[in-house]
């Protein structure tokens, strides 16, 4: 579906826009997870195919018609991945960005100049 | 300046990457010949209705080996990274209304996860789907009740039996059955039964049972951090 995959795109830059233009650690962290759920929707919208159902194949599908009734399931396995995976980097992320703040009492990157060059 | 220049030229190179990807979509008119070898496959070698179930148990089970693998090593992070400190009790005692309703729901949220990880292979749902439901359980008690702990070791115990579990699963396929994480070990059943599918119920409870610990597990050690607390200021 064409609209679901410009939403998709569009929230991945929004993402991208804000992990490079903000200052603030949380906001970089928010940034990424608006970037990952564009990348789930792109990825599902890229499985949709119009008119068709879910794949699970009860009562309510052609059982011996399948193939031609029900989405692609690959891309739903692979997004049922990623949304965990990004739900695991985004918890350590926050966690990471916890540790840091104990440190100096900021979440503003321009505090930590340790590692600029 | 610089800083806003090289922003705009990344996220426009972005653009020009990801433009053609939309202009050039086209949706595709059937299933792809994967596609359709799981679906078929899903049917007629698995018994089990849901098709994403048998893809992520079954056909690509090694990448949800690496998946379960990856959430671990977060959880370990997190563990690591927040370790015990001392709590300072400065919170307002919780009303009984919360604590009551709370205490209520909690076993119906627990009832709705473990339903929803055993009927994986039947309905949506699954083993990370019901694990995250046991996880919001376990967040509702927390939150709602000052003096509920959790022990961390019968967290970490249940997550690493359901993890040797899931792979002693899989080296048994290797041995009775042709391959890693075949659930062809255990009869497949009757199709659109509870007990049916071979071995995904199982395999999909222990993952559920392993991602609700995990989940746990991280949402109690975030809950027991103090940072605000124990901040040592720095000079600015």
């Amino acid at each position: 579906m064409i609209e679901t995959l410009v939403l998709g795109f569009i929230l991945l830059l929004t993402g991208l826009y804000a992990m490079l233009s903000q200052k603030n650690i949380i906001k970089i962290i928010l940034g990424f997870s608006i970037a990952d759920t564009g990348v789930h929707i792109i990825i599902v919208s890229l499985g949709y195919l119009k008119g068709r159902r879910a794949p699970i194949l009860d009562s309510a599908v052609n059982i011996a018609n399948s193939v031609r009734e029900v989405i692609d399931p690959i891309p739903s396995a692979l997004v049922l991945t990623a949304i965990v995976i990004g739900l695991a980097t985004t918890a350590l992320m926050l966690v990471f960005a916890a540790e840091i703040y104990k440190r100096k009492a900021s979440f503003s990157i321009d505090d930590y100049k340790e590692l600029k060059w | 300046m610089i800083n806003k220049l090289l922003i705009i030229i990344g996220i426009g190179g972005m653009l020009v990457i990801l433009l053609p990807l939309v202009l050039n979509f086209q949706a595709a008119p059937n299933l792809s010949p994967l596609a359709q070898e799981y679906v078929r496959g899903s049917v007629n070698d698995l018994n089990s209705p849901n098709v994403v179930t048998s893809v992520v148990v079954t056909y690509r089970g090694l990448d949800t080996l690496g998946e379960v693998t990856v959430l671990f090593l977060a959880t370990l992070g997190v563990g690591f990274l927040l370790q015990k400190r001392k709590m300072k009790s400065t919170k307002r005692a919780v009303s009984e209304n919360i604590k009551t309703t709370s205490s209520f729901l909690v076993s119906l949220i627990m009832v709705l996860g473990v339903y929803i990880f055993t009927h994986g292979h039947l309905s949506p749902g699954g083993g990370f789907q019901g694990g995250v439901v046991i996880a919001s359980g376990f967040l509702l008690l927390i939150l709602s009740d000052l003096d509920f702990k959790i022990s961390h070791s019968i967290l970490r115990f249940v997550e690493s039996i359901s993890g040797i579990v899931y792979v002693v699963i899989g080296l048994v396929g290797l041995v009775l059955t042709i391959g890693f994480l075949n659930p062809a070990l255990l009869p497949l059943g009757k199709y659109g039964d509870l007990f049916s599918g071979g071995a995904i119920p199982l395999i999909y409870s222990f993952i559920g049972l392993k991602v609700g610990s995990e989940l746990t597990n991280i949402i109690a050690t975030m809950g027991n951090d103090t940072s605000s607390e124990t901040v040592v200021k720095g000079e600015r």
